[in-house]
């Protein structure tokens, strides 16, 4: 550990603002894309049962 | 003689588990396996890491901490150029074999490819302002990954206008291997061309106990986006084959247990 405390860690020797910037869009941008892939699975999984769904009560009718 | 045709026998037995993985529902199941796996390790190897970059490694006597941005910066821009090299490879494999899977596979990295070049270009952003006193300028390093991103989107976009989903795997990895000139403009930039970007990262710094420092949280960083990018991958894969493959037997079966 290189820093005095903190403050010192937060203040990133004056570059705050560019350190933490960076880093900060970084791992916000990569827990967005892991939302997002989540969300197309979510919305997939839900469009596959419901196909399902009509082609079982399909099937039912029909016999 | 008998050593011979036992080696033969393994070779054939394993080339064949090899190409199974070719076939859907094993490569379905299999990358389910790996995908918790490759996360939990992409995670271990980012907290340490960030910890080596952000709590151990000395301030930079030229840059000060400014130059912490490299430990995210230069994983990123190495990983942008990765992803297109193994997308271009997975296009290769689908025009020559007429695979479905490695078109899946290259669909699947070029969302994950365009992110981690944004990434690069925003971090070199955050990085070159305080260092040169500018958030863009037009030099050789930085306009050819700006080029790599627009060919992401334009791969992503391309295939997303194409409504036969065949004839999109194959036009996009035709404008993929296209494309696959800009790898070496990119990386070769920096000694063809005077650029402000500085040259290779790995001899940035002169004391060699802090470059060991340095390069030690670079190649962690590294190895953990790696891991990152190739169970994001996977996953989108996983769900690919599904949408592909959902008038199949397994994929309705596996539909009907889940609900």
């Amino acid at each position: 550990m290189i820093w005095q405390n903190w403050s010192a860690f937060i203040a990133m020797g004056g570059y705050a603002l560019y350190v933490w910037g960076a880093v900060l869009v970084f791992f916000a941008t990569l827990a967005l894309e892991l939302f997002s892939v989540n969300l197309s699975r979510k919305n997939l999984l839900r469009e596959l049962q419901l196909e399902q769904l009509a082609h079982d009560t399909e099937d039912g009718e029909t016999v | 003689m008998n050593t011979l045709s036992l080696d033969q026998f393994s070779s054939t037995a394993q080339a064949s588990n090899w190409f199974a993985l070719a076939s859907p529902p094993v490569f379905y199941r299999v990358a389910g396996k790996c995908i918790p796996w490759l996360f939990a390790l992409a995670a271990v190897l980012t907290v340490i890491g960030l910890a080596l970059g952000f709590l151990i490694a000395p301030t930079d006597q030229q840059q000060g901490d400014a130059y912490r941005i490299i430990f995210i910066h230069v994983p990123a821009a190495w990983l942008s150029m990765l992803i297109y090299l193994a997308l271009s490879f997975w296009s290769a494999v689908s025009l020559i074999f007429n695979t479905r899977l490695a078109a899946l596979l290259a669909r699947a990295l070029a969302p994950t490819g365009a992110i981690f070049t944004f990434l690069a270009l925003w971090t070199g952003a955050f990085w070159g302002r305080p260092t040169w006193g500018a958030w863009w300028v037009w030099d050789a390093r930085l306009t050819s990954e700006l080029i790599l991103l627009f060919l992401y989107l334009g791969l992503i976009a391309l295939q997303a206008a194409i409504d036969d989903s065949r004839r999109a795997d194959r036009a996009g990895a035709v404008l993929a291997l296209v494309g696959v000139v800009n790898i070496p403009i990119i990386y070769f930039s920096v000694k063809w061309w005077n650029t402000l970007h500085q040259g290779a990262s790995v001899s940035l710094t002169a004391a060699p106990k802090m470059a060991s420092i340095m390069l030690s949280g670079m190649l962690v960083m590294t190895l953990a986006l790696w891991a990152y990018a190739i169970a994001i991958a996977l996953w989108r894969v996983r769900l690919l084959i599904l949408d592909r493959e959902r008038h199949s037997v397994w994929v309705q079966a596996a539909t009907r247990a889940i609900s």
